[in-house]
Formats: C-alpha cells, sequence, structure tokens
C-alpha cells in the first residue's frame, strides 16, 4: 500500500491538483461522451418513428 | 460463413446490439484492475513523485488517439475501394471517440507538463502534431455535418483521412526526428522498457479498457447511424416498430 492516510492519497505528494485535474477530465469526457451517445439514440429513434408514422 | 455476411447492415445491427454491453463490462471491469494498479500497487516514481500517474492515462489516450485515426483510415480505404456502406459507417461512428481521446492526451499532457517541464504549453513536434490530429478529427466530422447527402458526405470525409493519415508517422517519429521536449517512447517493440514491470502493466491494462471502450461505444453509435441510413428498408422499419 502507497498511502499513509486519506489525505496523503488526495494531495498525490503535492502533484494533487495535476493528477486530479487530469483523471477528473478523463472521467468527464467519458461520462460526456456516453450521454452524448444516449441522446443521440434517444432523439434519432424518436424521430424515425415519426417519420414512419407519416409515411407507413 | 463469409465476412460478406457481417458486412450487411441488416445483420450487423443485431449483433453490434449483442456485442455492445460484454464489450462496455470488460472496459469497465478493466479500467477498475488498471486504475487500482496505477493509484494502490505502481510505487511512486524516483524521479517524479506522485505526478508521474498521469502517464496511466495519458499513454493510452494517446495511442487510442493515434490508432483509431489508422482505423478510421482504413474503412475510409475500403469503402472507397469496394463501397460497403458499413465501412463509412463505422469511420464516422469511430472520430468522436478519437477525438476525446486526442483531447485527452492533450490535457493531461498539459497537466503533466506544467509541474515537470513549467507550462502547460510548448510548441514542440510532438504536442504541435497531435493537436493537427486533434483538427483533423474535428474537421472530419465538421465536413460530415456540413455535407447533407450522406454519400457524398462519406467520400469527401473518406479522402480526408487518407490525406490525414500522413500526421501519424509524424506523430509517432516526431520525438526521433527532431530535439522535441517531449521524451521518448518508454514502451518499444525492439528493445526492454525503460520503466518498471508493474508500471507497464498498468499502462497496458489501461490501454486494454481503452480499447473495449472504443469498440463498445464505436458500436453503440454504428447502430444509430444505421438506422437513420437503413430507415426505409423493411428490417429497419420492424426495428423501429419493435423497439416503440
Amino acid at each position: 500500500m502507497n498511502w499513509e492516510s486519506w489525505e496523503a492519497f488526495w494531495a498525490m505528494g503535492g502533484y494533487g491538483l495535476y493528477v486530479w485535474g487530469s483523471y477528473a477530465m478523463t472521467a468527464a469526457c467519458v461520462v460526456g461522451e456516453i450521454w452524448l451517445l444516449r441522446r443521440h439514440r434517444r432523439l434519432s429513434l424518436a424521430t424515425l418513428r415519426r417519420l414512419q408514422r407519416l409515411n407507413p | 460463413m463469409n465476412l460478406y455476411y457481417f458486412a450487411s447492415p441488416a445483420t450487423f445491427y443485431p449483433l453490434a446490439g449483442k456485442l455492445v454491453p460484454w464489450f462496455a463490462l470488460l472496459a469497465a471491469a478493466l479500467c477498475a484492475v488498471g486504475l487500482y494498479i496505477s493509484f494502490f500497487v505502481a510505487p511512486t516514481d524516483f524521479q517524479q513523485g506522485e505526478g508521474y500517474r498521469i502517464i496511466f492515462i495519458h499513454v493510452p489516450a494517446a495511442w487510442m488517439s493515434m490508432f483509431i485515426y489508422v482505423v478510421m483510415a482504413f474503412w475510409s480505404a475500403i469503402g472507397l475501394a469496394w463501397n460497403t456502406r458499413l465501412s463509412f459507417v463505422m469511420a464516422r461512428a469511430l472520430a468522436p471517440t478519437g477525438a476525446m481521446f486526442t483531447f485527452v492526451a492533450l490535457w493531461t499532457g498539459a497537466f503533466w507538463g506544467k509541474p515537470m517541464w513549467g507550462a502547460w504549453w510548448v510548441w514542440d513536434a510532438r504536442l504541435t502534431s497531435e493537436l493537427i490530429l486533434l483538427f483533423l478529427y474535428v474537421g472530419y466530422m465538421a465536413l460530415q455535418a456540413a455535407i447533407d447527402d450522406p454519400r457524398r458526405a462519406d467520400r469527401a470525409g473518406a479522402l480526408l483521412n487518407l490525406v490525414g493519415v500522413i500526421n501519424i508517422p509524424i506523430i509517432y517519429f516526431s520525438v526521433k526526428w527532431w530535439n522535441t521536449l517531449h521524451q521518448g517512447s518508454s514502451v518499444s517493440l525492439t528493445r526492454a522498457p525503460s520503466m518498471a514491470m508493474i508500471m507497464l502493466w498498468g499502462m497496458l491494462i489501461m490501454a486494454l479498457a481503452a480499447w473495449m471502450y472504443t469498440i463498445a461505444v464505436s458500436l453503440a453509435r454504428a447502430r444509430t447511424l444505421i438506422l437513420e441510413r437503413e430507415r426505409q428498408t423493411e428490417w429497419a422499419r420492424l426495428q423501429l416498430e419493435g423497439q416503440a
């Protein structure tokens, strides 16, 4: 185990801002991409169904 | 069974639907293991302290950013040569994920560069060529969005990808060809890696997680694109009714 306490873990030996800044942005990008993907699918399916009803 | 069987959108659509959750599950599991190694198993670096832990996402993201572009160019070439619809869809489905990884590589690089080099950004060959890669991804997506006719958009985008792929060897070899601030590669096929084995394992597992994630999201995105394009066909109409 590398860390003596949670404080030490979050401080990352003084590199806390840089390490957590990197990981947080990566997590935000992944979550954001999945969210956009699902949104695109939902909106797209709604449009396609509407088109299908208009033109059966 | 031959490959053409899977090249048909009607076959590919349900198959991809079955595969997506499995790849997503693999990605999550590998990511959990990779993060555990990155933070709790890998020791402190003797030169860079704890700041080096950024590489566990930086290096896999940078690898993916280049590899996804090569795969996109591959699908573009196949699409142009054989006019297969699914190839263009795959190229298009990969672009946003490639752009995301390129951005992550640049961002984490900046957050590593600030404490280690003293600068968020320098105009050195490696960083600049990676930034151009981001512009290529964004340019491709903008081009797709700007052309209404999907067939013309496919061909224009494919051409851009084939021209843009020249940037990939430039990124890869930039640290050899020019004097750059960016360090040379720590992992190479021809010599022993210049890093501790456990650090290398953490990086490789994170890279594998990024692979599984890319496959999952690009297949999911391809499904929606296929349905949009095939909406007039019998199978797509049945799909849309079934999911109502």
